[in-house]
């Protein structure tokens, strides 16, 4: 090869190196900046309803009150497509605090360095995670031990019922085991030859809020080991689990007939969802259905704890709980004023509590929980109680993001449509797939 | 050999350089969104890159992982065939099938035309939600309809033996582009031929076989290879689909049931999507990718070659 080829070639290798690493970002840590200096930053999130974006930002011009010299660009309706692409590019136009709706990413965010590590910040603040905030909530706002977010408000899953159609059953009071729910499902349900003219529980994996995520944590269920090895055939609840969805199945007419009777539901976030209707006496649902209810014109909608295994009966009252998070980027050149901010809309009471009287959210401090200013509706309370259950559960964050849950959740569409015949080959099989993701991503 | 005059070498020089001044901007377009994306792509393949760190080598990790441990990515390659090779086919029959029925009837065509070609002009997504309303198979007016006449009733987006079919029938519903073209092609045939022909004793099958087919073959190739490749990249219709019919919602930045129902929908775009931008694997994603441009370059050589044959033996 003359010399003038290899340093063609060698040019061109470096070419197309640089332009292939071009895009992958710059990752800065620590926090240089005065927040005492007069400085703009810019916050990203994803609400967009009206009542949503002037409670969000009454909080921030309370923040810019109290800190006169950070301004804040405030930036709604934001997904997390956009987000990740944001965290990616960096800049001045890019986000400093920066929320996300789902919980799901929070492992990716703290293992890639996306997110700030928000622990300095907390202990400069003097903050101790563990008496501030919830302990799900501190469980998914972290990954292996690096706290990269916080949590801004929560979701408590619980039991939604019918009262109207409960008192002509004869049913005096919401069941509190998986037993009651089912006897009190099977009551409730009128079938009409192939279909129903109400149903009592809709069991499904699809039937909204019913996913084996919201139904697994009623029993406490842990999906990875201390070694972060995926532990769904290992951990008896989740057995337990798919075998009373299935029982439910059959006893409420068996997986066809249900898949028949759930494509006649309407939108889940719309006016006919079926508990709105009374299409379903009872369903597991969270905190934002009573808005929604009330806003459709359903006022005989009771509310109480999801029901826990016979065996868990102590435990009644806990739930499943997730909720918004945010963070700081670590691309921001403007840490310690996004730090105010963030701690101010994550740990100051008065503005936790306004933001979740505003929006109908779970509040996500221990302070806030127990705040006399915080709305006092008692199907409200029914859900602070549940986010405040120390046995209430999450599902914790991962490299990939929710691809475990979703693995989890193919495997359930299998089990419950008979596809998959055998329940402990099949979650052996889910751990296996899981392991491999992960080992993938990492 | 004789030497060059220099001068004429310089003409050359010149020559060639005008024709490459020329043709620079589409060397730049076809360098910047074509050859660098490849590239990097190739690049990217066999690297461990997560979109927030500095990609590392990883050797052929990303492949085999693909092909060996990803339970997505046969599913999603068979649906594509499928469809590669049903909807491909039905929309090039159906296309120009209706394109030679609007050339041939004498009233009323404008009407037809336009009730044909508006379908086209709808976005894919409200289409998309539209169709899986109507074929809804517990309150759609279609079974509706069906199970009126005593006819069976279809789970359509709810079945996984059904959902394909149903999304053909969306591809169908849209044929105008398709038939726009046909016509066009069709109306070119020079009419002699067909005077020939009827004059020589063909009828309406050997019209259509010798005489129609061998003029509009280079159009039937466009729309069987742009069919392939729109079909190889076909996301939003299968993904919204499946989505919709789930009933599964979900928040932004939520990983979602991949091709409700069954992986029945699923689609090779949607693995794209799903390892690069949502499980942070952008190694997977460009293996998935460059699977999709080797089966897109397979596909239009084999059609190339075929038509080749086709008109060799038609000369």
């Amino acid at each position: 090869m003359s010399r003038l080829t290899k340093a063609a070639a060698v040019a061109a290798a470096a070419a197309i190196s640089l332009l292939a690493t071009a895009c992958t970002g710059q990752n800065s840590s620590g926090a240089t900046d005065d927040a005492g200096k007069d400085v703009t930053i810019n916050f990203w999130h994803g609400w967009s309803a009206p009542n949503e974006l002037k409670a969000i930002n009454d909080n921030v011009a309370r923040f810019e009150k109290l800190h006169p010299n950070i301004h804040v660009k405030v930036q709604g309706n934001i997904t997390d497509d956009k987000i990740n692409q944001a965290l990616r590019a960096g800049g001045s136009k890019a986000p400093d605090v920066v929320s996300s709706f789902t919980t799901d990413n929070v492992g990716q965010f703290c293992s890639s360095g996306a997110f700030a590590d928000l622990t300095p910040f907390l202990k400069k603040s003097d903050i101790d995670p563990a008496a501030t905030f919830p302990k799900t909530m501190l469980e998914y706002t972290q990954y292996q031990g690096t706290r990269c977010s916080l949590p801004l408000l929560g979701d408590a899953y619980g039991l939604y019922y019918n009262k109207k159609e409960f008192a002509a059953a004869g049913i005096s009071a919401p069941p509190k085991t998986m037993s009651e729910l089912k006897a009190d499902a099977v009551k409730l349900t009128k079938s009409t030859g192939s279909s129903y003219s109400q149903l009592g529980f809709m069991p499904d994996f699809h039937g909204y809020e019913s996913t084996p995520g919201h139904l697994a944590a009623q029993w406490g269920v842990k999906y990875f080991d201390a070694n972060g090895t995926s532990q769904t055939a290992k951990d008896p609840g989740f057995t337990a689990m798919f075998t009373w969805q299935q029982e439910m199945v059959k006893a409420l007419g068996g997986f066809s007939k249900l898949e028949k009777y759930r494509n006649t539901f309407g939108d889940e976030f719309g006016a006919k969802n079926p508990l709105q209707t009374g299409q379903v006496a009872m369903g597991i649902d969270g905190e934002w259905r009573l808005g929604m209810a009330r806003d459709a014109g359903m006022n005989d909608l009771g509310v109480a704890p999801f029901p826990v295994p016979d065996d868990q009966a102590s435990t009644y009252g806990k739930g499943y709980v997730t909720g918004t998070i945010v963070g700081i980027a670590n691309t921001s050149t403007k840490k310690n004023a996004a730090w105010e901010l963030v701690k101010f809309m994550t740990t100051d009471t008065d503005a936790v509590v306004s933001f979740s009287n505003a929006i109908h959210n779970v509040p996500s401090t221990l302070a806030a929980l127990k705040s006399p200013k915080l709305d006092q509706d008692p199907a409200f309370r029914t859900f602070i109680d549940i986010a405040e259950n120390p046995n209430s559960t999450t599902t914790p964050a991962s490299v990939n993001g929710g691809a475990y849950q979703v693995t989890l959740q193919d495997f359930g569409y299998d089990y419950e449509s008979g596809k998959a015949k055998n329940l402990k080959s099949g979650l052996q099989g889910v751990d296996a797939q899981v392991d491999k993701d992960i080992a993938q991503a990492k | 050999m004789s030497a060059v005059h220099p001068l004429l070498r310089a003409k050359r020089r010149k020559a060639a350089l005008r024709n490459l001044a020329f043709l620079s901007p589409w060397i730049i377009g076809f360098s910047v969104f074509f050859v660098y994306p490849l590239l990097s792509t190739v690049y990217f393949s066999f690297m461990h890159y997560n979109g927030f760190n500095a990609p590392t080598w990883t050797g052929g990790k990303n492949w085999s992982y693909i092909f060996t441990q990803y339970p997505l990515f046969w599913p999603a390659l068979r649906n594509t065939l499928w469809l590669v090779v049903v909807m491909v086919t039905l929309r090039v029959i159906f296309g120009l099938g209706i394109g030679m029925l609007i050339t041939k009837i004498r009233t009323g065509a404008g009407l037809f035309r336009t009730a044909f070609y508006l379908p086209y002009l709808a976005p894919p997504v409200a289409a998309t939600m539209a169709f899986v309303f109507l074929l809804n198979p517990g309150t759609g007016p279609v079974n509706n309809i069906l199970g009126g006449i005593g006819l069976p009733t279809p789970g359509w987006f709810t079945d996984p033996h059904w959902s394909k079919p149903a999304l053909t029938t969306l591809a169908l519903w849209g044929i105008g582009d398709l038939m726009v073209i046909f016509m066009a092609a069709l109306l070119d045939v020079p009419k002699e031929q067909y005077e020939a022909a009827e004059l020589d004793g063909a009828g309406a099958w050997s019209r259509f076989r010798y005489v129609t087919l061998p003029n509009i073959s280079p159009i039937v190739m466009f729309a069987v290879v742009t069919g392939v490749i729109q079909t190889m990249q076909y996301y939003t219709q299968p993904l919204v689909a499946g989505k919709v019919a789930s009933g599964i919602i979900g928040n932004s930045g939520q990983q979602f049931e991949p091709g409700y129902p069954d992986k029945s929908t699923l689609t090779l775009p949607q693995l794209v999507y799903n390892l690069g931008f949502q499980r942070f694997d952008y190694g997977s994603a460009c293996v998935v990718a460059l699977v999709l441009f080797v089966l897109a370059m397979v596909f239009t050589a084999l059609l190339m070659r075929r038509r080749n044959g086709f008109l060799a033996a038609e000369d």
